[in-house]
């Protein structure tokens, strides 16, 4: 616990690993009584991550994320209630309701997805980083993906041309330990990932993800190297997901000894001990904010169920800019004098 | 139950080709109705129905050659309960000709492929249906022997079947050699013996000439019309001429189905049947007559017109022909010819003068008839066109 | 004014460099090699190497980085030197560039310009001469541009870069040292229609790209025949233009469609359909493909020949339609 930390800032953190917690353990609920479909990849047990890294970013950075992105949504400020109406699939959400759990989008938040292919993240952050540096922007990217996508070609493709051409691109990988159900060193033949970082000229750094102090430290760090226009940093967070890959999985590739022993160090559990313990949280307090999410996530929950569906006629739009009906139309003419 | 059996569409068919059937399995048929294609050597023809009720069972498909009289098809009658699955008399495609069975594709696909719906392109077809043009019976010249657009706005003008097609001229062959094959029957069975009278038209003529002024030029009569119908009306007076000949005797038909031989512009002859010709009136019988001439040029035939005749009236004055010696088509008994209308000196009342006369012919079969009864025939018939307004 | 093709997309790409500092160029070997068919030479020293970018052997992640820029707010053009080589780049066009529009609620828009050689005919062999653009055009969300003339080379990629949609242009290989006419001063050259390039009545012959030519050359032994086909070149494999392809055929009834690209699954099946659909009762004979035979193209002239489309080809077939 850092003296510099005043309370409010302890509190928010927990507060943030919280929201993620119970919007995460009532879309489970809302799954099993088929409110939700599809694929749900909950964060529960990453929420340090996500929590301690994003208030590091300033509000014009950008963020690209992966199909476990509802905490980085939440934490970065898009409404709970677009949220969850997103997951529900309704024309509230974030993406309208056509992208779901793995599809979380907006635009006034830099927040670029919720992109779902493992490593196909990583070239659009550089798209977006190279943009800002072409325009003299000091804008950072975020770029988040998990251990799995360090396997994938586009993995080693983005780390060598971001640090060749110098971009303000932030790698942060989310290493809990399973690509899906492969442990890493059972992928990798060099476990080390920030090793690979560096083997391509980033600078890098690896940080337990556990520790909310510990990642917001690491992560502020790094915005700032790259802000500077030091070229792109990479940072891993050694976290463990509690719950399986999706909703249910048989979870064959680990031991429950070994997602227990995780648990004991559940990042809001021990912070909350930890702020206790510096006498920043009273009981009083964790009441307050346990009654303060609850009411949220329910009025979630509420706002999803009462959002409409998307009419069917709306099926196409968006495909193309100007969409019509008909899709021979969809492009028409354009004049070259508008410029 | 009644057995539809692969009809005889004339004396020189022993087989037909299924081109396609026109009911299916379980739907109603009322005796008339048309209940199936099939492909003869001379056209393709609908083929009607003899009995009413359900059709129980199809047993032949398209594609199938069957002999003539192999039942193709079985009819229940309504209210009969569906006959057990196997039914003795199945009917199996019997190799009719000595053909291997393997044939190389010639590309003349002209008769639709087994399983197969007429050869039409689509847009041919719509046209033939806003035309109002039956194609069942047109020569496709398109790929593979399709029908084309063009085929059908030739044959809306009238120019059927195109001779060029590898596919017309096959078929042409075809019918030579059918007509070949019944006339060198005819000749090698039937004892012809000939008598020919000439018959002033005058007054049939002026009758004409008065009555036409009076209709329509859509209706307007032909002569040979008061021919068709002069030649019905003889007939009920010396019936053994209105006979078929089977298995060794005439047999008398009690009426009277003219057939009226059409010569087809590309090359061949079919003489379908105007039936009852002794009871039409004229103007009917003219209708009829215009009908089965486009038909015929058309293809589509109905099979009874084909079967039915049971004598052939031919007419060749257009051709600036005289006096015709037909040759008859079994397995009717006679043959009536036509010439030219001309004008000729005439002896009447003791003068000269010029009159418009015709050479009416007879050939019959002197099995069934003598020459006294074929002289009766067309002096009857003569008597009858002095008085056409009874016609 | 007579150019070749490739002086055509040169000259459409730096008018676009000097007129929207938002445009850059990134591909393999653009910048110092001068483009592998030249046609960015000496945009190096006229640009710099921050809007002319060399890349590394990585088309995934250059495509990707192009799609994330588009984002940024820039207006890249994106060389994949081969349609060969962008089955690499695939997951991002396909999952990125041409979804993000539609996934996120009409959020993002990706103005991103690919552009990439296509075709076979030089021997080159199998690995290098595929036709792919057929596989593209499935995709929603994407435009496809196969321009065949040196007007729609230039023109066509100036009118795809004021797109705020991903547009994919296929230029044939065969056509860069090609010369033709530069219609001076075009207006905006069109992305939404087909152009007829011979009119006819006998016959539509369908097609687009390389294979336009081939095509024209066929239309002009026909004639000599007394067959006159209307020569119709797509030019916009998607969004595609029915409107053309149908008026012709309502007027020929008969339509060959010619495709360098592997017949099974080809692009000429999706126009096949698409008059089959919407143009059934018009139809006066099947419509016919010519495409390429189904084996890798091999390397030998003889062979390589025989595996493609030729006007011949195309005449063999429009003598079997018309019976």
């Amino acid at each position: 616990m850092t003296a510099s930390m005043t309370r409010e800032q302890g509190v928010e953190l927990l507060r943030q690993m919280l929201r993620i917690r119970r919007f995460e353990e009532r879309a489970a609920e809302l799954y099993q009584l088929g409110k939700i479909h599809g694929f749900l990849h909950l964060y529960i047990g990453e929420e340090a991550v996500a929590a301690g890294s994003i208030p590091a970013l300033m509000n014009d950075d950008a963020i690209v994320a992966t199909y476990r992105e509802h905490g980085h949504a939440l934490v970065r400020g898009t409404s709970m209630r677009s949220l969850m109406a997103e997951l529900f699939g309704k024309t509230t959400g974030c993406a309208r309701g056509r992208g779901g759990s793995m599809h979380f989008f907006d635009a006034s938040r830099r927040f670029y997805g919720g992109l779902a292919i493992v490593g196909g993240g990583l070239p659009v952050a550089l798209g977006l980083a190279l943009a800002d540096k072409l325009q003299g922007r000091a804008r950072v990217t975020a770029c988040y993906f998990g251990d799995g996508a360090v396997a994938e070609g586009e993995f080693h493709e983005s780390l060598n041309l971001a640090a060749l051409w110098n971009l303000p691109v932030l790698f942060l990988c989310e290493n809990n330990l399973y690509a899906m159900g492969t442990a890493l060193a059972r992928h990798q033949s060099q476990p080390d990932i920030a090793a690979k970082a560096r083997a391509y000229a980033l600078g890098a750094e690896s940080v337990d993800g556990m520790d909310v102090l510990a990642v917001e430290l690491a992560t502020r760090r790094a915005v700032e190297f790259v802000r500077q226009g030091h070229g792109p940093f990479f940072l891993e967070y050694h976290t463990y997901r509690f719950r399986a890959h999706s909703m249910y999985d048989a979870e064959l590739y680990r031991t429950k000894d070994e997602v227990n022993a995780w648990k004991q160090r559940d990042p809001i559990v021990t912070f909350q001990q930890a702020l206790r313990a510096a006498k920043l949280l009273q009981d009083e307090d964790w009441d307050n904010l346990n009654a303060s999410i609850a009411a949220e996530v329910e009025d979630a929950v509420a706002f999803a169920e009462a959002g409409p569906w998307e009419p069917v006629e709306d099926l196409t739009t968006d495909v193309y800019s100007r969409t019509v009906g008909d899709q021979l139309s969809a492009i028409s003419q354009t004049p070259s004098a508008d410029r | 139950m009644a057995d539809f059996v692969m009809p005889t569409l004339g004396a020189d068919m022993t087989e037909g080709t299924l081109v396609q059937w026109k009911k299916r399995v379980g739907e109603r048929v009322t005796k008339g109705d048309i209940i199936a294609e099939v492909d003869t050597d001379k056209a393709a023809i609908e083929v009607e129905c003899h009995a009413t009720g359900i059709i129980e069972r199809l047993l032949a498909k398209p594609g199938d050659k069957i002999p003539v009289g192999t039942v193709m098809a079985v009819i229940r009658e309504e209210g009969q309960p569906a006959a057990a699955p196997s039914r003795p008399q199945l009917f199996t495609p019997q190799p009719v000709s000595t053909q291997p069975v393997l044939q190389p594709d010639t590309g003349t696909a002209a008769s639709p492929l087994p399983g197969s719906r007429l050869r039409i392109s689509p847009a041919a077809r719509t046209l033939a249906a806003e035309r109002g043009i039956d194609p069942t019976g047109l020569r496709g010249t398109g790929p593979e022997g399709a029908i084309t657009l063009d085929d059908i706005t030739r044959a809306a003008k009238g120019a059927v079947g195109v001779a060029t097609s590898a596919n017309a001229a096959d078929r042409q062959a075809r019918m030579r050699q059918t007509i070949a094959a019944a006339m060198a029957r005819s000749k090698r069975e039937i004892p012809h013996y000939y008598l020919s009278t000439t018959i002033d038209l005058s007054r049939a003529l002026a009758w004409l000439t008065a009555e036409n002024g009076r209709r329509p030029v859509t209706e307007r009569l032909l002569v040979s019309v008061l021919f068709i119908k002069a030649v019905a009306l003889a007939l009920r007076q010396v019936p053994e001429l209105n006979a078929l000949w089977k298995e060794g005797e005439a047999v008398r038909s009690e009426r009277i189905h003219i057939g009226t031989a059409i010569s087809l512009r590309q090359g061949g002859l079919v003489a379908p049947a105007l039936h009852d010709a002794d009871r039409a009136g004229l103007s009917e019988l003219m209708q009829r007559f215009q009908d089965l001439v486009k038909r015929t040029r058309a293809g589509s035939l109905r099979s009874s017109e084909l079967s039915d005749p049971t004598i052939t009236v031919t007419s060749l004055g257009e051709q600036g022909v005289e006096t015709v010696f037909g040759v008859i088509y079994p397995p009717q008994v006679a043959l009536v010819g036509f010439g030219k209308v001309v004008e000729r000196p005439w002896v009447a009342d003791g003068l000269v003068v010029p009159r418009p006369v015709v050479t009416a012919s007879l050939s019959a079969d002197h099995r069934v008839s003598d020459g006294h009864r074929g002289g009766l025939f067309l002096a009857e018939l003569d008597r009858l066109l002095q008085e056409p307004h009874a016609l | 004014m007579n150019i070749t093709y490739r002086e055509a997309v040169r000259s459409g790409m730096r008018e676009a460099l000097q007129r929207d500092p938002r445009v850059f160029l990134m591909g393999e070997d653009v910048g110092r090699y001068g483009g592998t068919y030249a046609c960015s030479k000496g945009f190096l020293d006229e640009f710099g190497p921050e809007r002319i970018r060399d890349t590394p052997l990585s088309e995934s992640t250059f495509v990707g980085a192009g799609i994330g820029a588009a984002l940024g707010g820039m207006r890249p053009i994106v060389e994949v030197m081969t349609v060969n080589f962008s089955l690499l780049a695939l997951d991002q066009i396909m999952n990125n560039a041409a979804t993000l529009r539609h996934m996120s609620g009409g959020q993002f828009s990706v103005p991103l310009v690919v552009r990439m050689a296509t075709g076979a005919g030089r021997q080159v062999a199998a690995q290098h001469s595929h036709s792919l653009e057929g596989w593209y055009a499935h995709i929603p969300g994407i435009t496809v541009l196969t321009p065949a003339t040196v007007t729609d080379a230039r023109g066509m990629l100036l009118t795809a870069l004021e797109q705020p949609d991903p547009v994919f242009i296929f230029e044939h290989a065969y056509l860069y040292a090609m010369e033709g006419p530069l219609e001076t001063n075009p207006v905006a050259v069109d992305i939404s229609h087909a152009a007829v390039r011979r009119p006819g009545k006998d016959m539509s012959l369908l097609t687009f790209g390389g294979s336009l030519w081939k095509t024209l050359a066929a239309a002009a032994r026909l004639a000599q025949e007394g067959i006159e086909a209307e020569v119709v070149d797509l030019r916009i494999l998607r969004p595609l233009d029915r409107d053309t392809i149908l008026s012709s055929v309502r007027k020929t009834h008969r339509a060959v469609v010619i495709d360098e690209a592997w017949r099974t699954g080809s692009f000429a099946a999706e126009v096949s359909a698409v008059i089959m659909e919407q143009a059934f009762y018009e139809l006066d004979a099947p419509v016919v493909r010519v495409c390429s035979e189904e084996v890798p193209i091999p390397y030998p002239k003889h062979l390589e020949e025989a595996a493609l489309p030729s006007a011949e080809k195309i005449v063999r077939a429009v003598r079997r339609l018309l019976g």
